[in-house]
């Protein structure tokens, strides 16, 4: 056995790399070059007669930094993000709890009808809100039942909030669910035989078993709302602008790529900030615990 | 008055009986055994016991007070669950003080009584840490379950996912900790050997109903069942015919007739005669009542375990392992047994009695 082992050594450490490989190429040619091409060209200056010159500059991230527009427009996006994430984890963990509770036939029903929603375009859904939520749509008549006087909705927050949440609620649903799965359906009994409420039961016992999966769920749902581009683009109309509509705007618009490139550099770290503070300010607390 | 005592306590699922008719008495301090194969009631009792599982009908009293319909969490009692549901998130300490902090016990006085807790249970220098960086989870769930002194722990198989030299040794643990605390306690087990050595007392369970409730030796020495003969150790069954001989009766085997010891018996009566394993010797062929060929041994460490080929089928003795020459296989043996030691059982179907 001893005289075998060292020969065996270099293949064992040969191997995870080959095994890798396929994953780091894919990711190689798919994000990192595009991403490495999009921060080089961020840095490269531009004319409105020339377009693209090959001089290295900073005044994109200077008039990003030091324009109000922008400020409004990160800032906006920003707390719509965070405010579909809120409304997802109120909407989502509940409901993946019910869901947890039913029993088959009736959860896998159901599990599907909280998955549905990834099966239709993003843009058929976007349309579909646009209908419901338009001037001459069902709410309004609805509203206009109950006498009260057609208010806009398209083109506001609420309807991009609205059509995000729609959108996201699988992503809060499902990490949720699956850390559900991993509880004890026993520790609510045990915690209701030491005397504790249902109401205490849940908030001190399961709530915080379920937590990694609010966690993650929220960090996805956050993020992808972030950079959310079809439902801004569709239901904020040319005045409610969110980053991933300004980055749009300024490639095929004003043909400005590299101040583009530089709005979506600068979103992908503020992403990055928020979501790096945020997982360590909960995880680091219950990572030690739950492993 | 017993201190907990159920009364015709009965749980149906739709036409299905779970429980059907349970009466059962238990005294203070008492350590009873609700022993049973799977399926058979045992668990749906200790969780109406609980509260988890609402009586279908009958009535469950603890010191007098009728528990039927209340909350578990109004029922005081301790418990510990097969999978101890120990809250994972809270460290071992924690876990243990949950219950006193439900119960707004102040918390210098908290600190002591899950000092003494964890102490009672051996786990003391081991409060800080988490559920899952411990092997003792039964010790933690023991210790939340007595920590808020309750009236009646209930213990639900608790030793059931331990291997077996550490579930013998946590045996014997919690009987000196149930002695110790003087907490009335139910164990639901289908290990026999488990309720045998801690209980004061094993209930029977089979399809819903009680067949027999007994302190462990009787339980074993006069089993009432033919099922509780082969459930609770090992036995010899062997079918017979009550036979008149004079004044006396005799159970016909066939192929040999023995002197029986019961008197409510009728001569033409089917019945079973039942003897332990232990209780059979070996004689010289030809001195016993019966002549057998060893067909089979084995060794079990403090025992031989001998198939014996006879006129009345193969019957299983085993001798301790006293340090002398075993049996070889082969041998033509003599097979002698004490009277009293035989068991009759009618044979009729009892109830609840299972293919």
């Amino acid at each position: 056995m001893s005289a075998l082992a060292p020969a065996a050594a270099p293949r064992v450490a040969v191997r995870p790399y080959l095994l890798t490989a396929p994953a780091l190429l894919l990711f190689g040619t798919l994000l990192v070059v595009p991403l490495a091409l999009t921060a080089v060209l961020s840095f490269n200056a531009f004319d409105h007669t020339t377009g693209v010159k090959n001089e290295l500059t900073l005044a994109h991230y200077a008039a990003i930094l030091t324009d109000d527009y922008y400020f409004t427009v990160f800032f906006r996006t920003f707390w719509m993000a965070g405010l579909t994430t809120l409304i997802t984890v109120l909407i989502g963990a509940p409901e993946a709890c019910v869901l947890s509770r039913m029993r088959n036939p009736w959860r896998s029903i159901f599990l599907l009808v909280v998955v549905a929603p990834l099966l239709v375009s993003v843009v058929v859904r976007a349309f579909g809100w646009s209908m419901l939520l338009g001037p001459e749509g069902p709410v309004n008549k609805a509203l206009a039942l109950l006498g009260l006087g057609p208010v806009r909705f398209l083109y506001t927050p609420v309807a991009v909030v609205a059509a995000l949440v729609h959108v996201m609620l699988p992503f809060m649903v499902i990490p949720v669910w699956t850390s559900l799965q991993k509880l004890d359906p026993l520790v609510e009994n045990a915690a209701l035989s030491l005397n504790a409420s249902r109401f205490t039961a849940l908030t001190r016992v399961v709530l915080p078993q379920v937590l990694p999966g609010i966690l993650s769920g929220s960090l996805i749902v956050f993020g992808l709302s972030a950079s959310s581009f079809a439902i801004p683009g569709l239901l904020g109309g040319r005045r409610l602008k969110m980053v991933a509509t300004v980055v749009y705007d300024e490639y095929l618009h004003e043909l400005n790529w590299p101040l583009g490139a530089a709005i979506a550099i600068v979103l992908l770290l503020a992403n990055l900030v928020v979501m790096l503070s945020y997982n360590r300010l909960l995880e680091g607390r219950y990572r030690k615990r739950l492993g | 008055m017993s201190f907990l005592k159920l009364e015709n306590v009965s749980k149906f699922y739709g036409p299905v009986g779970a429980v059907i008719d349970m009466d059962l008495a238990v005294e203070k301090g008492e350590f009873v055994s609700l022993l049973g194969p799977s399926g058979c009631g045992k668990t749906t009792t200790l969780q109406m016991i609980a509260g988890f599982v609402e009586a279908s009908r009958g009535t469950i009293r603890l010191d007098g007070r009728d528990i039927t319909r209340a909350k578990p969490n109004k029922r005081g009692l301790g418990i510990v669950f097969q999978s101890y549901a120990l809250f994972p998130h809270m460290s071992v300490f924690d876990n243990v003080a949950f219950g006193l902090e439900m119960r707004r016990v102040p918390k210098a006085e908290r600190r002591e009584r899950v000092n003494a807790a964890l102490a009672l249970v051996r786990l003391d220098a081991h409060a800080d840490r988490y559920p899952r960086e411990l092997s003792g989870g039964q010790r933690v769930a023991l210790a939340r379950a007595l920590v808020i002194e309750p009236p009646v722990l209930l213990l639900d198989e608790p030793l059931s996912n331990l291997d077996a030299q550490l579930r013998e040794e946590m045996q014997f643990e919690l009987r000196q900790i149930q002695r110790k605390v003087g907490t009335t306690t139910i164990m639901v087990t289908h290990d026999q050997a488990e309720a045998l050595s801690i209980s004061d007392r094993i209930v029977v369970m089979q399809a819903g109903r009680v067949t027999q409730v007994d302190e462990p030796y009787r339980m074993y020495e006069h089993p009432r069942t033919r099922f509780i003969s082969t459930f609770v150790g090992k036995a010899n069954l062997v079918a017979g015919r009550v036979r008149a001989e004079g004044a006396d009766l005799v159970a016909d085997l066939g192929a040999t007739k023995l002197a029986l010891p019961a008197a409510d018996l009728a001569p033409g009566e089917e019945i079973i005669l039942g003897i332990r394993p232990e209780k059979l010797t070996f004689v010289a062929p030809g001195r016993g009542r019966l002549d057998g060929t060893v067909v089979e041994r084995f060794f079990l460490g403090s025992q031989w375990l001998y198939r014996v080929a006879t006129e009345l089928g193969d019957l299983v003795l085993t001798r301790p392992n006293d340090g002398l020459p075993a049996v070889a296989e082969a041998t033509i043996v003599g097979i002698d047994w004490p009277t009293e030691h035989v068991r009759v059982l009618k044979a009729p179907a009892e109830p609840g009695a299972q293919a």
